[in-house]
């Protein structure tokens, strides 16, 4: 029979482009019976290697066989034989959950019996038959990524490709639509090539391929891959009172070390040869104890791509504010939006403490967003109380907006501006002038290592930058409170944690940080959080006590994630 | 493999494919307000508000009448002007006011009976009337001046048939108007709004439908699918052309049940001509929507393309001969141009397929080159 994707010297360079090839000889082997990984950063390439097997674009050069088709020449064949969940999911948000299947059905010919007894099969698979006349418009994340497969699947397909299948959805539904795939690759011996932005899915994968700028880095089980940094990967407890995150800091960027990231209150490590990396900090920092660790996929992928990649010195900046108030900079009592009958934000309370970096999680459209924009003063609140720098929000909300600065997710600077000319214009529209806005100006771009892209225009600019220069114009009138939308969103792994390290640093500084993500596994790298979950708050606290609050025997050592699959289920167990 | 196991080769199952899709295209169309605003509402709106509202006949035109030496004659010319439907006379006491009214607005014309007018009708002389026209709308101007020596000319002959001395040679002219022997300008204007409402739906409409596929995402998924791109063309086509002929019927209906336009052709000429017509703006629409790939670029482009040229470069608003020729060069390029002229002979003449036959030449010659277009821009492949 004939075999999944096979790949030989792979090559494609777009048209208009940069030039750079967006692939360049990849050769990779993806059987049948087995989940394939695409791993690696933005921009490696992930997307257009699916396209190409798909059929959906035309190598410039190599060899592409897939079920020993040739997605190009036999397109037509091939098409009835594979599924394709393309990042948008592919569904007609105006029709309905089953409107939806019936149109993929009837375009992959599925009739009669077959389909009635498929249908059946797929709403057994993802629970979707409740909702079967909801328009796909109207479905959470979850649920629309779960059609979205479900559509894919209609056929039973012999091989099935899905582009980023769980971006942006909660983590009960990543693991639900996980457990689906592994349910057909056993009983139908189907194969499945996946690419993914999160490296705890890598994990799951039969084989991994990591891509980086259009290259294969590595192919090989995940344990394989982890095996390649063993003996390098530790726990490192820090002392009572130590914040995890002030050691992480002081620990990231020092010579001989790979990786650094904080994990159920604990720092792990991954350094370049062995335990005499970390030498210099034994002992001190506040550190309690060390430990080795098993090395997991992602600590292989984070070693291989930092080599990769240059180093990115964050300047450390010192305590410049003094606490003037209660302490408190973000004060939410009661707080409720509806949109119509839909209510958005349900009695959600809590308090940001100045200073601290405050984490509002969440899968998409759990109101984090929501939540977020009415304390920037961007929407109105429905009920409800809200304070923000000693001001209410109801009353004199532009105030507040003064006091405190924004950074949207989607990028809102400038694109035909140069670095220059997009901070002079928004150091304008927050009131600065003269010698303090032409000071302040060089101080960002010192800051925020922008300096030798200063007369860039900023659509040209590469992604890391365009982020950090949106950070910068949110930081250049001093606001006692930064607000941050998704600022990690569609950035991969490497950029994520530079960015973390630079948000720590302006925490440092005495800037309260209020930032919101879906990445539950960054809820580490905040002091205190709100989980958020269909509008509601799930849990709120440090991520110690979260933690803490779902620890049983079963389960020694929950991360965040966890905690949010445990408390969701059980809010659901509560809400028939 | 057998067949059973490949269902979806064959006829059937490409007519599985082609009813699956276009159902989708009529559920989307059901569920979105703004695509039956465009097609049935819009049809009723532009009747109504060019039956009503739009008329290029001037009727009740508001002129003074200065007699600087009151007498019979002029008294006689002044109710004749007061009897035209054309007219609303009043007397004004002096050039002056009149003048003065002129300026107001409140009067379109002026005419002045000089103090020798009598006397030198009385002595069968030249008796020259002055008429005032306010150029501003030189079109209206044109108008009135004519209605004006229509009115004078028939109150000369009435005159010259009593025996009275009249102002002109005794020379008539009987003119008569052929198919539109009203001169009611709705008789025209509705045919041609026929052809703009088919564009509207035509299109623009469709300019939106392959492109909203691109930007949701949809089309990345219905590509690896094995619908052939030919189906994917002919599920966007039917559904649009059931809906622009709808509209089609509603504005025909509209025009003939509320303004008594007379339909002197036969429906299947109508039918034929509107369905091709329709289809190249289908095509039109579709080759736009498929080439650009964004909603909004391709609703600019649309109505730049198709809606403008259907307004002013189809005859509709404006005679195509009268114009430069540059312009009338280019008018042979926009389908709508056709479709006027068709509509104007099956509506105002009836079936003279000596005039009909070579518009819809065009019109099929058009429809068939968007399609091509269209289906062309309709790859298998993103990057096609």
């Amino acid at each position: 029979m004939s075999d999944g994707v096979v790949i030989d010297k792979l090559s494609l360079t777009f048209k208009g482009g940069s030039g750079r090839p967006a692939l360049s000889a990849v050769s990779i082997e993806a059987p049948r019976g087995a989940v394939t990984g695409l791993v690696g950063p933005d921009g490696a390439g992930k997307t257009t290697l699916l396209r190409i097997a798909a059929g959906l674009l035309l190598p410039a050069a190599g060899r592409v066989r897939v079920l020993g088709l040739d997605p190009i020449v036999d397109r037509q064949e091939l098409r009835e034989r594979i599924g394709y969940m393309p990042q948008k999911f592919g569904l007609y948000e105006d029709l309905t959950v089953a409107e939806n299947l019936d149109l993929y059905a009837d375009l992959q010919g599925v009739v009669g019996a077959a389909r009635v007894e498929r249908l059946e099969r797929l709403m057994r698979m993802t629970d979707l038959a409740p909702f079967l006349d909801r328009l796909a418009g109207r479905l959470s994340g979850g649920m629309k990524q779960k059609l979205g497969l479900a559509c894919a699947l209609v056929k039973s397909p012999d091989f099935l490709l899905l582009d980023e299948p769980t971006v942006g959805v909660d983590p009960v539904s990543r693991r639900e639509l996980w457990r689906i795939v592994d349910e057909l690759v056993v009983e139908s011996g189907i194969g499945v090539l996946v690419s993914t932005a999160y490296l705890d899915e890598a994990e799951r994968c039969t084989q991994v391929v990591v891509l980086d700028d259009g290259e294969v880095l590595e192919q090989g089980t995940p344990s394989d891959l982890a095996a390649s940094v063993s003996g390098r990967v530790f726990l490192l407890t820090p002392k009572v009172g130590a914040l995890p995150r002030q050691i992480q800091g002081s620990l990231s960027g020092r010579q001989g070390v790979l990786d650094v990231t904080i994990e159920s209150g604990r720092v792990r490590v991954v350094v370049a040869h062995g335990e005499e990396d970390l030498a210099p900090c034994a002992g001190g920092e506040g550190i309690e104890s060390r430990s080795s660790a098993h090395p997991r996929f992602e600590d292989a992928f984070m070693a291989h791509l930092s080599t990769r990649r240059a180093r990115l010195e964050v300047g450390e900046k010192h305590a410049t504010r003094t606490s003037t108030g209660d302490g408190v900079a973000v004060r939410v009592r009661g707080l409720v939006k509806r949109f119509g009958d839909f209510v958005a934000v349900r009695d959600v309370s809590f308090d940001v403490r100045e200073g601290e970096i405050f984490g509002l999680l969440g899968p998409n459209g759990a109101g984090k967003s929501t939540t977020f924009r009415m304390l920037c003063g961007l929407s109105s609140i429905t009920a409800g109380e809200a304070t923000v720098a000693g001001r209410d929000l109801r009353r004199s909300g532009k105030r507040a907006r003064a006091r405190l600065g924004y950074m949207a997710q989607k990028f809102s600077l400038y694109g035909s501006l140069n670095v220059i000319e997009n901070l002079r214009y928004f150091g304008t529209a927050y009131g600065l002038w003269g010698r303090r806005l032409k000071t302040r100006i060089a101080e960002s771009l010192a800051e925020f290592d922008l300096g030798p892209r200063r007369k860039d225009p900023a659509a040209q600019l590469p992604g890391g930058y365009k982020q950090r220069l949106a950070m910068a114009a949110a930081l250049l009138h001093e606001p006692e409170i930064l607000f941050l939308d998704e600022p990690t969103s569609g950035v991969d792994p490497i950029a994520r944690r530079e960015f973390w390290r630079r948000i720590n640093a302006v925490a440092l500084s005495g800037t309260t940080v209020v930032v919101t993500t879906h990445f539950m596994e960054e809820a580490e790298y905040c002091d205190r959080m709100l989980i958020m979950s269909r509008g509601a708050e799930l849990a709120l606290g440090t991520p110690a006590e979260i933690r803490e609050s779902v620890r049983t025997i079963d389960r020694p050592d929950p991360t965040i994630e966890d905690a949010f699959v445990v408390l969701a289920e059980l809010r659901a167990s509560q809400q028939p | 493999m057998n067949s059973s196991t490949r269902p979806t080769r064959g006829r059937r199952a490409a007519a599985r494919r082609l009813r699956g899709f276009m159902r989708k295209e009529l559920l989307q169309i059901r569920r979105d307000p703004s695509s039956i605003a465009l097609a049935l509402v819009m049809p009723v709106v532009l009747i109504l508000l060019f039956g009503y509202g739009v008329s290029l006949d001037a009727e009740r035109i508001p002129v003074a009448v200065v007699l600087d030496h009151p007498g019979a004659a002029g008294a006689d010319l002044l109710a004749r002007l007061t009897g035209s439907r054309h007219f609303d006379a009043s007397r004004a006491t002096s050039l002056f006011e009149a003048e003065t009214w002129m300026r107001d607005h409140s009067i379109e014309a002026i005419v002045h009976l000089g103090a020798d007018f009598e006397r030198q009708i009385a002595a069968d002389e030249q008796a020259p009337v002055q008429l005032i026209l306010r150029g501003i709308d030189s079109n209206r101007a044109r108008l009135i001046s004519g209605y004006f020596d229509a009115v004078v000319g028939t109150w000369s002959g009435a005159r010259l048939a009593r025996g009275e001395r009249a102002l002109l040679p005794p020379i008539s002219i009987s003119a008569r108007t052929w198919f539109n022997p009203s001169l009611r300008s709705t008789d025209v204007l509705v045919p041609g709004l026929v052809a703009l409402v088919m564009t509207l739906t035509g299109a623009l409409l469709t300019a939106l439908v392959v492109a909203r596929e691109w930007e949701r995402g949809t089309m990345e998924a219905i590509l690896v699918t094995p619908l052939r791109a030919t189906e994917f063309l002919v599920a966007k086509i039917v559904p649009y052309y059931i809906l622009g002929m709808g509209g089609m019927v509603l504005s025909v209906g509209l025009g003939v049940l509320l303004f008594e336009v007379p339909l002197r052709g036969s429906f299947f000429a109508l039918f034929l001509l509107s369905s091709l017509f329709l289809l190249a703006s289908l095509g039109l629409g579709l080759a736009i929507s498929s080439t650009v790939r964004v909603q909004f670029v391709a609703a600019q482009i649309s109505i730049i393309a198709g809606f403008l040229p259907a307004f002013f470069l189809s005859g509709l608003l404006f005679d195509l001969g009268s114009t430069p020729v540059p312009i009338q060069v280019i008018s042979h390029l926009v389908p709508a141009r056709y479709f006027v002229s068709a509509s104007h002979t099956l509506f105002l003449a009836g079936d003279l397929w000596s005039v009909l036959w070579p518009d819809a030449l065009a019109l099929f010659v058009m429809a068939t080159f968007f399609i091509g277009i269209a289906r062309r821009r309709t790859g298998t492949r993103l990057d096609s």
